[in-house]
């Protein structure tokens, strides 16, 4: 078609879509008025009755689509997609016990699980010995309590670490944790080239959304580019940061802004592995990221499709990466836990359906469903079960994973996409704004003076707002409530208290039998390299294997890092 | 004119999951009250002090980590211990029901789960002021 | 709802904090004193004040003031946190605006005063303005009498920092400290009319963003010019209590690290030094007193004047006065009228 050709074939769409709505469509308004005023997607974009050719006229097939595992990647990540292999079904566990986490492990494999992601419980997230007092109610509350290599090793116990790929929920801590993972392999007999998997290690949106940070950025940042450093030598095919835009949404964000923060995170530690020096397609290959599935299902699709697009452009463009690879994203998802009801629960199982569905559509290399009863309490064995059948049927059952990308070519899902796009890079603007060019500085300037804090929290505010106007409909919480309560309730698990006992003793035991002096001495030695720029994850890796805490190195980290105290937003 | 009512919203623990509490602390300043936000991470002895010091009518804890078994008594004890029997203590997190007894025992006045609208909490804490 | 407190009640708020030895009760009396007088108003003060003004006057008071977001309550942590390490005892008082919407407040200064949170000698309260006409300027007055017979060591008030509030807290304070972070506007209007002539010391916080130092030197210059020129049109009676000798110093602090706050302190302590050795606090005292009474009379009078007017049977004749048009007697000189009288009665 000639650039003539189609101008005047818009042109004619355009006369029509305006007849159409005077005639046919106000007609039937008539009769039946639409159900609302305004339709908008859960970033306020507003949409629009129908989408044409029109709205999607400035598209170039080749510039802005091109082919799956090609630049600018819109259309996928990989050549061939889920026809060659379906995405990793990776599902979250880790609860109480290393032994009762090593036991639910063996039982997803067996389901047919590819992929293990191990959950901590927030002590070791935070860095604190099971007996400290801030540890109190929390061990092994909401995933493993991990304090020595002791504890990992039990978790892996019988698993082959060379088969399995692990993802590990942990961010300060992440290189510590990491450490400990490549000291289980090493006696194993796996050596730390062959490991697979990933820590999270996404400081920067802790600070943002999440909150589980421990020191100030700029340390924290220290100990990534180190980990960075240390792998891109040593464990190659490891993923040394999976940068999160899961928890920027669960902490209440919208779509858009969960697209824009997390690949202005994305940048910064671009630019951070660069200032220290390496090469950008040295490292840059090897990040991936994390996103959520939400509400809104084409939303949804077209942010996915939009982040692969943002990010190849800024790769070649502005980071002069050259390795295609290093322009591809590839990303994780995990259905919103916040989207889920206590209010019948059995009802997130279909959302939870559709939310991966998306996820699914829009080409994710990995995928997390909830378990419906998460909003009660900590996922029971069965719904955990239900929650991987949901991608089994997607899967095999749904035909949903035999075409690329089949929504590419849809004038509104094209047309969201290109509108995400813009969006974000509004956002890009002001980070960039912030730190004077630099995103780096960018994401340190809107954190300390709670840019993305606030931002994060005005959406959630008018999200529950939204909620309690009944303008966003909750099936079965602001309508169609059904009074009388339920009497199948699910089966919801518990931890005991006993854990705690339990885990503190583990932890007393382990310290009573380990090579105390050794353990004293690594801790020193770790503190003077804090000090220094050396990379320290071989010390780290020292400590671990000398069985010293997570709290007692994170203590040390401490004293010469500092801790980090959030401002109020109000 | 009507007494204003001071609250505090707290988060004791260690998670960070501070969207509900910080939504609810808003929405209550937009239904009237004077809302002390005592922010993330706050430990029992934080919580009570800052009860002694800012004399609420009421405490909303919130706990999304499982940890209120524990936290919740330990925070309501040491009030106890301190003299403040007058201050009306409420929970809100992921928080099963069966666990709503023991913590009623304990002293926290009612439970709040995902989905309460904020007016619907507004409404308790003005129908159930212990002073 | 109101809260139904009987007098032997309050008497024993009252005995408690009377007490030399510090406890969690006496902190409890305190806090509940402060809520009494937050919600009562004059009324309930006038059954406080009396029985512990005699343990007042210790107390040094430091207002704090300057647009939101300039750092007032992170320096007030820090300034608190010195006193602290010298065995004093702190007490802080943070006022943040109420939502003219709905009424309701969020206070959130505490958050900042975190490190302190369980220190013995460390009392912190947060206020909101109740959009001034609650008569946040008359409570804080009496809660700041309380925490003098709390025996507390330093009084810290950190203002709403908008409108008046900001003006008015010199009214209370010993020393007042203006901040004015770089940034906020590149002219020196970023100084609001009125404020030039309260300041004690002026604080350049954010020590550490561009524009600091051009900050110090605008303000230097309006000091300059300050000094040879006479303050016309005061509006707030400053002039009264401008202390000749006395050139503010001008400060850079870093309200996060906490540079320069030590800096910050030697120059509180010199300025109180000055009004001691010059007897200029002596002034300030009459002055916040004038203040005060003016406070307390306005409320009683417009109490009393509504009582009586509506009450007294001998208004009643004034009324037919005006009713019948008779010359002279028209609402304005019946005001007037009666004012002599009361003049007559209690002031002459
Ligand atoms: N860069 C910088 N930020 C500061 C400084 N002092 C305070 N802040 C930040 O400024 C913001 C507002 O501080 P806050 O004390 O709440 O101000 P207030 O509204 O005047 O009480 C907070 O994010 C502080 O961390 C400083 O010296 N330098
Ligand atoms: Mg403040």
């Amino acid at each position: 078609m000639t650039e003539n050709t189609k101008e005047s074939l818009n042109k004619k769409i355009l006369e029509e879509t305006e007849r159409w709505i005077n005639t046919t469509v106000a007609q039937s308004l008539k009769k039946v008025p639409e159900r609302k005023r305004n339709f908008k997607t859960l970033s306020n974009i507003p949409v629009k009755a129908l989408y044409t050719p029109v709205d999607i006229g400035n598209l170039d097939y080749f510039d802005d689509l091109g082919f799956p595992g090609e630049y600018p990647y819109l259309r996928g990540a990989q050549a061939t997609s889920y026809r060659a292999r379906f995405w990793t079904m990776r599902q979250f566990a880790g609860l109480g016990t290393a032994k009762e986490t090593n036991q639910r492990f063996k039982y997803l494999i067996q389901n047919g699980q590819t992929g293990l992601s191990v959950a901590f419980h927030l002590p070791t997230i935070y860095g604190y010995e099971s007996g400290s007092p801030m540890s109190a109610g929390e061990i092994g509350k909401e995933g493993v309590a991990i304090d020595t290599l002791a504890d990992m090793e039990v978790v892996f116990d019988g698993i082959d670490l060379s088969k399995i790929s692990t993802s590990m929920t942990i961010n300060a801590p992440a290189s510590i944790l990491l450490a400990m993972y490549i000291a289980v392999g090493e006696k194993k007999g796996v050596p730390m080239e062959k490991l697979t998997g990933t820590i999270q290690n996404d400081i920067l949106k802790e600070y943002q959304a999440q909150k589980s940070y421990i020191f100030p950025p700029e340390p924290s940042m220290r100990l990534i580019v180190d980990t960075i450093e240390f792998c891109t030598n040593h464990v190659p095919k490891w993923n040394t940061i999976s940068i999160s835009g899961y928890h920027i949404r669960e902490a209440g964000s919208t779509a858009v802004q969960e697209l824009a923060f997390t690949l202005a995170n994305g940048f910064a530690y671009v630019e951070a592995g660069m200032a220290r020096g390496l090469n950008v397609d040295d490292f840059a290959p090897r990040l991936s990221f994390f996103f959520n599935a939400h509400n809104n299902f084409f939303e949804e699709i077209a942010k996915y499709r939009a982040a692969r697009r943002i990010w190849a452009r800024h790769m070649k463009e502005i980071y002069h990466a050259k390795d295609p690879r290093s322009w591809r994203l590839r990303f994780h998802t995990q259905t919103a836990g916040v989207s889920l009801t206590a209010q019948e629960p059995y009802n997130n199982i279909i959302r939870v359906t559709l939310q991966a569905l998306a996820a699914v559509l829009g080409g994710t290399q990995s995928l997390h469903t909830n378990s419906f009863d998460e909003a009660l309490a900590l996922p029971s064995e069965e719904a955990v079960k239900i929650a991987l059948r949901t991608q089994q049927i997607i899967a095999h059952e749904s035909g949903a994973a035999d075409v690329i990308d089949p929504l590419g070519g849809s004038y509104y899902v094209e047309w969201l996409t290109n509108q995400m796009e813009a969006e974000a890079e509004k956002y890009f603007e002001h980070i960039k704004k912030l730190g004077n060019g630099s995103m780096l500085q960018g994401a340190y300037v809107g954190i300390k003076n709670n840019f993305y804090q606030r931002e994060i929290a005005n959406a959630s505010y008018q999200y529950q707002k939204e909620i309690e106007t009944k303008e966003l409909v909750q099936v079965s919480v602001n309508e169609f409530k059904i009074e009388e309560e339920l009497d199948k309730k699910p089966e919801i698990l518990k931890i005991s208290e006993h854990v705690a006992e339990k885990q503190i003793q583990n932890l007393q035991k382990v310290k009573s039998e380990r090579d105390n002096a050794r353990a004293q001495e690594c801790l020193q030695t770790l503190r003077e390299k804090a000090k220094t720029n050396e990379n320290l994850m071989p010390y780290i890796l020292d400590a671990v294997k000398a069985y010293c805490s997570v709290g007692e190195i994170v203590d040390v980290f401490r004293e010469v890092f500092g801790v980090y105290r959030e401002d109020s937003i109000f | 004119m009507e007494r204003k009512i001071r609250l505090i919203v707290a988060k004791p623990g260690l998670d960070g999951h501070d969207r509900g509490a910080k939504v609810i602390a808003r929405g209550l300043r937009d239904a009237g009250f004077e809302v002390i936000y005592t922010g993330l991470h706050q430990t029992p002895d934080d919580i009570v002090q800052s009860v002694i010091q800012e004399d609420p009518d009421a405490l909303l804890l919130s706990i999304l980590s499982g940890a209120h078994p524990v936290l919740f008594p330990e925070i309501t004890k040491k009030l106890h211990e301190n003299g403040v029997d007058d201050v009306l203590v409420l929970g809100g997190g992921i928080i099963p029901e069966e666990d709503v007894p023991a913590l009623k025992e304990a002293g926290v006045s009612e439970v709040f789960g995902p989905g309460t609208k904020i007016q619907e909490i507004a409404d308790y804490i003005r129908a159930n002021l212990k002073r | 709802m109101q809260m139904q407190y009987s007098d032997d009640l309050i008497q024993s708020y009252i005995d408690l904090i009377k007490q030399k030895e510090d406890s969690v009760k006496k902190k409890r009396a305190l806090a509940r004193l402060i809520t009494l007088i937050e919600n009562g108003g004059p009324e309930i003060a006038q059954k406080i004040i009396p029985q512990i003004y005699n343990l007042t006057g210790h107390a040094k008071i430091i207002g704090i003031t300057g647009a939101p977001g300039s750092g007032k309550s992170t320096l007030t942590s820090q300034i608190a946190d010195h006193y602290l390490e010298q065995g004093l005892k702190v007490s802080v008082i943070a006022v943040d605006p109420t939502s003219p919407f709905s009424g309701g407040a969020l206070l959130g200064d505490r958050i900042r005063m975190k490190k302190n949170f369980t220190n013995p000698r460390f009392f912190i309260r947060s206020m909101a303005n109740r959009g001034q006409l609650g008569g946040l300027a008359m409570a804080t007055k009496d809660v700041i009498h309380v925490l003098d017979a709390y025996h507390s060591d330093i009084i810290i008030i950190e203002t709403v920092g908008v409108g008046q509030s900001e003006i008015d807290i010199f009214k209370s304070a010993h020393t007042t400290l203006v901040i004015t972070p770089p940034g906020l506007g590149d002219e020196i209007q970023a100084i609001k009319a009125g404020l030039m002539e309260i300041t004690d010391i002026f604080v350049v916080n954010k020590m550490d963003r561009d524009g600091a130092d051009k900050r110090v030197a605008e303000l230097q210059t309006m000091l300059d010019f300050a000094e040879n020129i006479e303050i016309k049109n005061d509006q707030t009676q400053a002039k009264v209590v401008r202390c000749d000798g006395w050139r503010p110093p001008v400060i850079k602090t870093n309200g996060v690290t906490g540079e320069n706050v030590p800096l910050l302190l030697e120059n509180i302590k010199k300025h109180q030094e000055f009004l001691n050795q010059t007897g200029f606090i002596k002034k300030r005292l009459q002055f916040r007193y004038k203040h005060y009474i003016v406070e307390i009379l306005k409320y009683f009078l417009v109490k009393n004047v509504e009582e009586i007017v509506f009450t007294n049977e001998k208004i009643n004749e004034f009324i037919e006065k005006i009713l019948s048009h008779e010359q002279g007697a028209d609402p304005y000189s019946i005001s007037g009228a009666i004012m002599e009288i009361f003049r007559d009665r209690y002031f002459s």
